[in-house]
C-alpha cells in the first residue's frame, strides 16, 4: 500500500492542476509558471547526470535543447498544422494528440544522436577540455540554425500554437500543461532509474576516480556515452516542450545564458542529488518571477525615499546581477548547494518508507 | 589575389592580436591555479570602459581638469587602464577566490564562482551605465598608409606590435625572473610550495596583476580600433579566447598566444571566403576538430595521471 504513495500523490497533483486550469482558479499568468517549472526540471535533472554525477563540466545544454526544440517544432508543425513553411499538414490534425508524444521522443531522439558531439571526445579529455567542447558544441549547434535560412534562421521559427489548437479541437484540455506534467514525470523516472541501476553507479564510480573504475570492470566509454546521450536527450525534450508552451523559437534563447541558468540549478540544488535538482529547479523559477514583481517595488521605493536620482530606474537586469550574487554567496558559504550529495530520503529518513526503491 | 590574401592576413594578425592578448591572461591564471577564469573576457570588457572613463578625463570631456592632447592621453591611459583593470582583477582574487581556496574546496566551486563574477561585472555593468553604447574618443588621428595596394593604419600596427611585446614580456617574466620561477613552482606542486618560503598568495595576486592588466590594455586597443564599447563586448570575446586558449595548450603562454593568432587567422578567412554569418559555426567546427585529434591542444603536455 505505501508504496502506491508516490503515484498516488503525483496522480492528486496532477488532477488538481487540471481542474484548477479548467475552471480558471490557476491563471495564465500561473500555468506558464508551472510549465517552465516542470522544463526547468528536466533541464537541471539532466544537466544533474553529467555535472552532478558524472563530474564533468558542460556549458552547453542549452545546444541540446535547441535541437530538441527545433526537430520536435519542425515534425509537429509538418505533421500537424498549416504553415508557410510546409504548407498543409501531412497527417490530418486529429492525430495531433495521439502522435505528439512521438514528435517529442523524435526531438529527443535527435539532441542525443548531437549529443555525440561531445560523448566520443570524452572519452579521451576530461575536465577543462570537456568543457571547451561543450561549449564548442552549443554554439555549433546555435550557429547552424541560424544559417538554415528555410527554417527561419536567426528570426526563429513559429507555428507550433497550430499544433496547440489542433488538440484543442479534438478536446478540450490543457494539453500542454499535460505534457509537460508527464514529461517531467517520465525524465525525473528515468533519471533515478537511470543512477540507481547497476550500470548507473558506473557514473558515480566514474566521478570518484576514473581509473580505479576501469580497473573494478566499468566500461567507462560506454557508461560515458549512454550518460551523455542520457542527459543530452531529456534536454532535447524539455527544449521540444519549451518551444511548444512559447509556440515560438529563437535560436537566440539557447545561449551561454541559458546554460548557465541551468548550471545554476543544478549547483543550488547540489551536485549529484537528484532531489536537489528538482528542488533548486522549482526555487529558481518562483525567484525569478517573484524577482520581477519585486523591482518594481523596489523602483517605488527608493524613488519614493529619494535615495537614488529621478533619472535612474532600478528594472530587471537587476534581476541578473542579484541572481549570480546569490550563488557566489552559496558558493562562499554553503559550497555543497542545498542538499549536498544526499537526497530528500537521506535528510528526513522518515520519507523512506513511503517509497520501495533500493537507494 | 595575392593582394587580397596579404590584406587579410594582416587583419588576420589584428583580430588575433586581441585573442592572444585575452588568451595570455586566462593562461597565466590557469597555469598557476589551474582555474578557468571564466571573468577574464568580462575584465577585458572593464577594461574598455576604464579606458574609456580615464581617456575622457584627461581629454577634458567631463571639465574635471583641463584636455590633453592626443598622444599624451594615449600615453597615461595605457598605464593607468592596466592599473585600475588589475585592481578589478585582484579585487575578484580577494573577494571571491581566495576564500574558497583557503576553504580547499573542490575546484569547480571556485570555476562557478567566476562565471558568475562574471555575469555580476556584465549586468552590474549594464544595470548602472544603461544599455545604450558609448563611442570611444579618437585619440591619435587614423593614417592610412599603403604598400602594393594593401592598406594598414597606423592603429592597426599599434595592436599588433602590442601584442607581439606583451608575448615577450610575459615569456620573459615566467621563464627568465625569479617571480616567473615561482609561478610554475605553484603550478607544479601547490603544496609544497609555501614549504620553501615563497609566499604563495602574494605570487598569485602578481599573477592576477599581470593577467587583468594585459586584459585592460587589450581593451584599449580594442576600443580604440571599434570604437563603440558595450556590457556584453565581453562575452563572445572572452569564450573565444578562452577557446583559443584552450587550442594552444592551456597553461602554456607560446601556446596560447599562437592560439589566439591561429583563431584570428580561422575566423578571418571564413569571412573572406564564405558568407560571414558562417564564421562561428566553422572556427568552431575545426576547434573541435583539433581538440579531437590533440586532446591537450597544440602545445600542451598531456599531465600523467599517477594510481
Amino acid at each position: 500500500m505505501k508504496r502506491l504513495t508516490v503515484p498516488a500523490l503525483l496522480a492528486a497533483i496532477f488532477a488538481v492542476l487540471l481542474w484548477a486550469t479548467m475552471t480558471g482558479v490557476l491563471n495564465a499568468y500561473w500555468q506558464s509558471v508551472i510549465m517552465f517549472m516542470g522544463v526547468n526540471v528536466i533541464l537541471a535533472t539532466s544537466l544533474n547526470i553529467i555535472n552532478g554525477n558524472m563530474g564533468e563540466f558542460s556549458c552547453g545544454h542549452a545546444g541540446f535543447m535547441a535541437v530538441g526544440a527545433y526537430v520536435s517544432s519542425l515534425l509537429s508543425v509538418a505533421l500537424f498544422a498549416k504553415s508557410a513553411v510546409f504548407g498543409d499538414p501531412l497527417l490530418s490534425p486529429d492525430l495531433a494528440v495521439w502522435l505528439f508524444p512521438l514528435v517529442l521522443l523524435a526531438g529527443s531522439l535527435a539532441a542525443s544522436v548531437v549529443g555525440l558531439l561531445v560523448a566520443i571526445p570524452s572519452f579521451k579529455t576530461r575536465g577543462d577540455y570537456l568543457a571547451i567542447i561543450t561549449i564548442a558544441a552549443s554554439y555549433i549547434v546555435k550557429s547552424t540554425i541560424e544559417n538554415i535560412g528555410v527554417i527561419g534562421g536567426a528570426r526563429g521559427f513559429m507555428g507550433m500554437t497550430g499544433v496547440m489548437n489542433a488538440m484543442n479541437d479534438t478536446a478540450k484540455l490543457p494539453w500542454i500543461l499535460i505534457w509537460v506534467f508527464l514529461g517531467t514525470v517520465f525524465s525525473v523516472c528515468v533519471i533515478r532509474r537511470f543512477i540507481y541501476s547497476t550500470f548507473g553507479k558506473g557514473v558515480d564510480a566514474i566521478c570518484q576516480d576514473e581509473i580505479a573504475a576501469e580497473i573494478m570492470s566499468v566500461n567507462t566509454d560506454r557508461v560515458k556515452l549512454v550518460a551523455f546521450m542520457v542527459s543530452c536527450g531529456l534536454a532535447g525534450l524539455a527544449g521540444g516542450l519549451f518551444a511548444h508552451i512559447l509556440g515560438y523559437v529563437n535560436p537566440g534563447t539557447f545561449t551561454i545564458l541559458k546554460s548557465t541558468e541551468i548550471m545554476v540549478m543544478v549547483y543550488l540544488g547540489g551536485m549529484g542529488s537528484l532531489s536537489g535538482s528538482v528542488l533548486a529547479a522549482i526555487l529558481m523559477t518562483l525567484l525569478i518571477e517573484y524577482l520581477r514583481d519585486a523591482f518594481g517595488f523596489i523602483n517605488t521605493f527608493l524613488h519614493y525615499i529619494s535615495v537614488i536620482p529621478d533619472s535612474y530606474e532600478v528594472t530587471q537586469v537587476w534581476k541578473w546581477v542579484l541572481i549570480p550574487l546569490l550563488l557566489v554567496l552559496l558558493m562562499q558559504f554553503r559550497p555543497e548547494g542545498i542538499m549536498g550529495r544526499r537526497e530528500l530520503a537521506d535528510v528526513f529518513p522518515g520519507l523512506r518508507k513511503f517509497y520501495k526503491f533500493k537507494g | 589575389m595575392l593582394q587580397s590574401f596579404l590584406q587579410n592576413i594582416l587583419n588576420a594578425l589584428q583580430w588575433g592580436s586581441f585573442y592572444s592578448l585575452i588568451a595570455l591572461g586566462y593562461c597565466l591564471v590557469y597555469g598557476v591555479l589551474l582555474l578557468i577564469n571564466f571573468a577574464h573576457g568580462d575584465i577585458f570588457m572593464v577594461g574598455a570602459y576604464i579606458a574609456f572613463f580615464v581617456s575622457m578625463v584627461l581629454l577634458g570631456k567631463y571639465g574635471a581638469m583641463a584636455g590633453l592632447p592626443g598622444w599624451l592621453v594615449l600615453t597615461l591611459a595605457v598605464p593607468l587602464t592596466m592599473i585600475l583593470t588589475a585592481v578589478v582583477g585582484v579585487t575578484l582574487e580577494r573577494i571571491a577566490y581566495r576564500p574558497l581556496r583557503r576553504k580547499g574546496v573542490n575546484r569547480l566551486y571556485v570555476v562557478i564562482t567566476a562565471l558568475m563574477c562574471g555575469l555580476i561585472l556584465e549586468n552590474g555593468n549594464l544595470a548602472l551605465l544603461g544599455a545604450s553604447r558609448k563611442s570611444f574618443p579618437t585619440l591619435i588621428p587614423v593614417q592610412v598608409y599603403t604598400f602594393f595596394g594593401i592598406t594598414v593604419t597606423n592603429i592597426k600596427l599599434m595592436v599588433i606590435g602590442v601584442a607581439f611585446l606583451s608575448f615577450l614580456l610575459l615569456h620573459f617574466i615566467v621563464t627568465r625572473t625569479k617571480i616567473g620561477m615561482a609561478m610554475r613552482a605553484i603550478s607544479y606542486d601547490r603544496f609544497a610550495v609555501p614549504l620553501m618560503g615563497i609566499p604563495a598568495d602574494t605570487i598569485i595576486v602578481f599573477t592576477f596583476v599581470l593577467g587583468s592588466g594585459f586584459a585592460g590594455l587589450a581593451g584599449l586597443f580594442f576600443a580604440m580600433t571599434y570604437p563603440v564599447i558595450d556590457p556584453y563586448m565581453g562575452a563572445l570575446i572572452g569564450w573565444k579566447a578562452f577557446i583559443a586558449a584552450v587550442v594552444g595548450g592551456i597553461g602554456s603562454i607560446p601556446g596560447a598566444f599562437a592560439g589566439g593568432f591561429l583563431l584570428g587567422f580561422v575566423e578571418i578567412m571564413v569571412v573572406a571566403f564564405f558568407p560571414s554569418t558562417f564564421r562561428d559555426l566553422i572556427a568552431f567546427s575545426i576547434l573541435l576538430l583539433i581538440l579531437s585529434i590533440r586532446p591537450t591542444g597544440l602545445f600542451g603536455v598531456a599531465r600523467r595521471t599517477k594510481i
